[in-house]
């Protein structure tokens, strides 16, 4: 049932990547997505590949779940692909009846697939190894300096916060109110698409007057507490960049100094 | 006939990392006519045997069958033995959605395909009984009407579909003292006057003392005991290793023998609780 779901794809554990502070790895991240992009010969896909495998081992969350993030993005990466062996123009392999499948093409749609399968495995290790509040309280400390702007770095994070605790608990209502309208004879699973979607509306309404109520609730309780926005509020989780996050950070620059060499001398 | 659980076993999110059983092996018969109760602390698959009573949930490993019938298949006789279960669930004022109490009630008949006469007399019917006046109130919100109000409202929704059984869980959970008596005596006359088998999940033993015919506790998912009240809430260690509590009744006999007065410990309603007290009062003064 709806129950057996799970939301965010966050991997408990306590490797090295678990232990860096969550804002050095977005900000790495950052980094390495603009990496993939500048860096484009072979030599240097060779390497950015190597690392990503380093960085799915040192995470310690098995491979075939990090393979797994791939799956959604399956049919963009095939259109992708089909797109650049058909319109690239070049050395032709075979002809397929309207189009020219060319070699060039090949080697351009492959290299493409490989950027967007590295930026996908990259960003789905920072989820993987980030819980998803260590992840928020990242990126409100990562926005804090645009709020001379008039960001609002901390009501948005919070959002994120609140959005993230309540998933589970819609889910569980939402399981709860189909098995109840089951049970007076809703048939969820039979009959043409606009039975369906009116079936549907059982469920929606005590759906939102649930959570409109909990909003209310929510709201009440913050207050009572005297909840009044980021300004001067302190963290329970402190977030520290510590000796880990030092040699990470040390470890991309290195990296990142080897690519750059590579290209200079022009490998 | 009855609903039988043989070896029912149910295991939540299977071959994953949050796997975990629900049910481990239950067997069980729920007879026709009797009002069981079962009890059971928070987690202990109550809640999930319940489920498997409507075939809202499909044991991994197990039969369960009503009237003889196995409700895990799919043909027409399953379906129609599934239905012939109602469910009650926590809060069912939260499963409202029409716009008028009337069209609420009417929700599951109508699932049923029943002529729209008959639908009427059904819910009028069950409203009568769960006391909300027809007249004044089918035109009404059920959102403009108070909690307990709307919880009889719900469960006229599934009286209206008259089930054979009746699943109720947690009935009186968040009902003020006079709203929970109410329902109970409800439950009872369902039981009396419609000759309807029920169901009650509680964990409030002093309303399982009152009104159940049969006592089950539960525990990890199993059935630590399954056995009449007389039986039931006199079994000291079935009842801690459930984690609940005698009910009130018989833990004051209890500790009015435990301090000297010589009282039969044997009940476990209210009134025979009373009697006695006074059997053994009114020994003590003839001995004096």
């Amino acid at each position: 049932m709806l129950t057996d779901i799970t939301i965010g794809q966050f991997f408990p554990g306590t490797s090295l990547l678990h232990r860096m502070d969550a804002r050095v790895k977005v900000i790495l991240l950052f980094f390495l997505i603009i990496a993939i992009f500048v860096f484009d010969t072979p030599g240097d896909y060779a390497l950015m590949c190597a690392l990503t495998l380093g960085l799915g081992l040192a995470s310690h969350v098995p491979l075939g779940t990090l393979m797994k993030s791939i799956k959604p993005l399956w049919w963009i990466l095939g259109f992708t692909f089909l797109i650049h062996l058909c319109t690239v123009p070049g050395e032709t392999i075979t002809t397929v009846w309207i189009f020219t499948l060319t070699k060039e093409g090949f080697m351009r749609g492959f290299f493409l697939c490989l950027r967007l399968v590295l930026l996908i495995l990259l960003s789905s290790l920072l989820t993987f190894t980030t819980s998803p509040l260590a992840l928020t309280d990242a990126l409100e400390a990562l926005m804090r300096p645009l709020r001379v702007i008039g960001v609002p770095a901390h009501e948005l994070a919070m959002m994120m916060t609140i959005a993230l605790r309540f998933i589970p608990t819609l889910i569980e209502e939402t399981d709860k109110i189909m098995k109840a309208q089951q049970s007076r004879g809703v048939d969820f699973e039979t009959g043409s698409i606009l039975k369906r979607i009116s079936s549907m509306v059982p469920i929606l309404v005590p759906l939102f007057i649930s959570a409109f109520r909990r909003a209310d609730e929510l709201a009440m309780a913050m207050e009572a507490r005297c909840y009044r926005g980021g300004d001067g509020r302190t963290q329970m989780k402190v977030l520290r960049v510590t000796r880990v996050d030092y040699a990470g950070i040390l470890f991309i620059a290195v990296f990142f100094a080897l690519q750059a060499a590579l290209k200079i001398v022009g490998i | 006939m009855s609903i039988e659980l043989k070896n029912v076993t149910y295991t939540y999110m299977p071959k994953t990392a949050f796997e975990r059983t629900a049910l481990a092996g239950v067997n069980l018969t729920l007879a026709e006519g009797k009002l069981t109760a079962i009890a059971g602390h928070t987690g202990s698959g109550k809640s999930t045997l319940v489920q498997h009573l409507n075939g809202l949930l499909h044991p991994t490993s197990g039969v369960v069958t009503v009237d003889g019938i196995d409700i895990s298949k799919k043909t027409k006789e399953a379906i129609d033995a599934r239905h012939s279960v109602g469910m009650v669930f926590q809060y069912p004022e939260h499963q409202l959605f029409e716009e008028t109490v009337e069209k609420d009630v009417a929700f599951g008949p109508k699932n049923m395909g029943l002529a729209d006469d008959e639908i009427k007399k059904r819910v009028k019917d069950a409203l009568d009984f769960v006391k909300i006046d027809y007249e004044t109130y089918k035109g009404r919100s059920p959102f403009q009407m108070s909690g307990g109000q709307m919880r009889r409202v719900a469960i006229a929704g599934v009286l209206a579909m008259k089930p054979k059984y009746l699943v109720l869980d947690e009935p009186t959970a968040g009902l003020d003292p006079r709203g929970r008596d109410d329902l109970m005596a409800r439950i009872v006359s369902l039981k009396r006057e419609k000759k309807m088998t029920i169901i009650i999940v509680s964990h409030n033993m002093d309303d399982i003392a009152r009104i159940a015919d049969e006592v089950v506790f539960m525990h990890d998912g199993n059935v630590l005991l399954d056995a009449p009240p007389k039986e039931a809430f006199f079994s000291d260690d079935a009842i801690a290793a459930a984690g609940l509590l005698p009910p009130h009744t018989v833990s004051l006999l209890k500790m009015m023998k435990d301090s000297g007065l010589d009282v039969d410990t044997d009940a476990f309603t209210v009134d025979e609780a009373v009697r006695r007290i006074a059997k053994a009062m009114k020994r003590r003064e003839k001995s004096c």
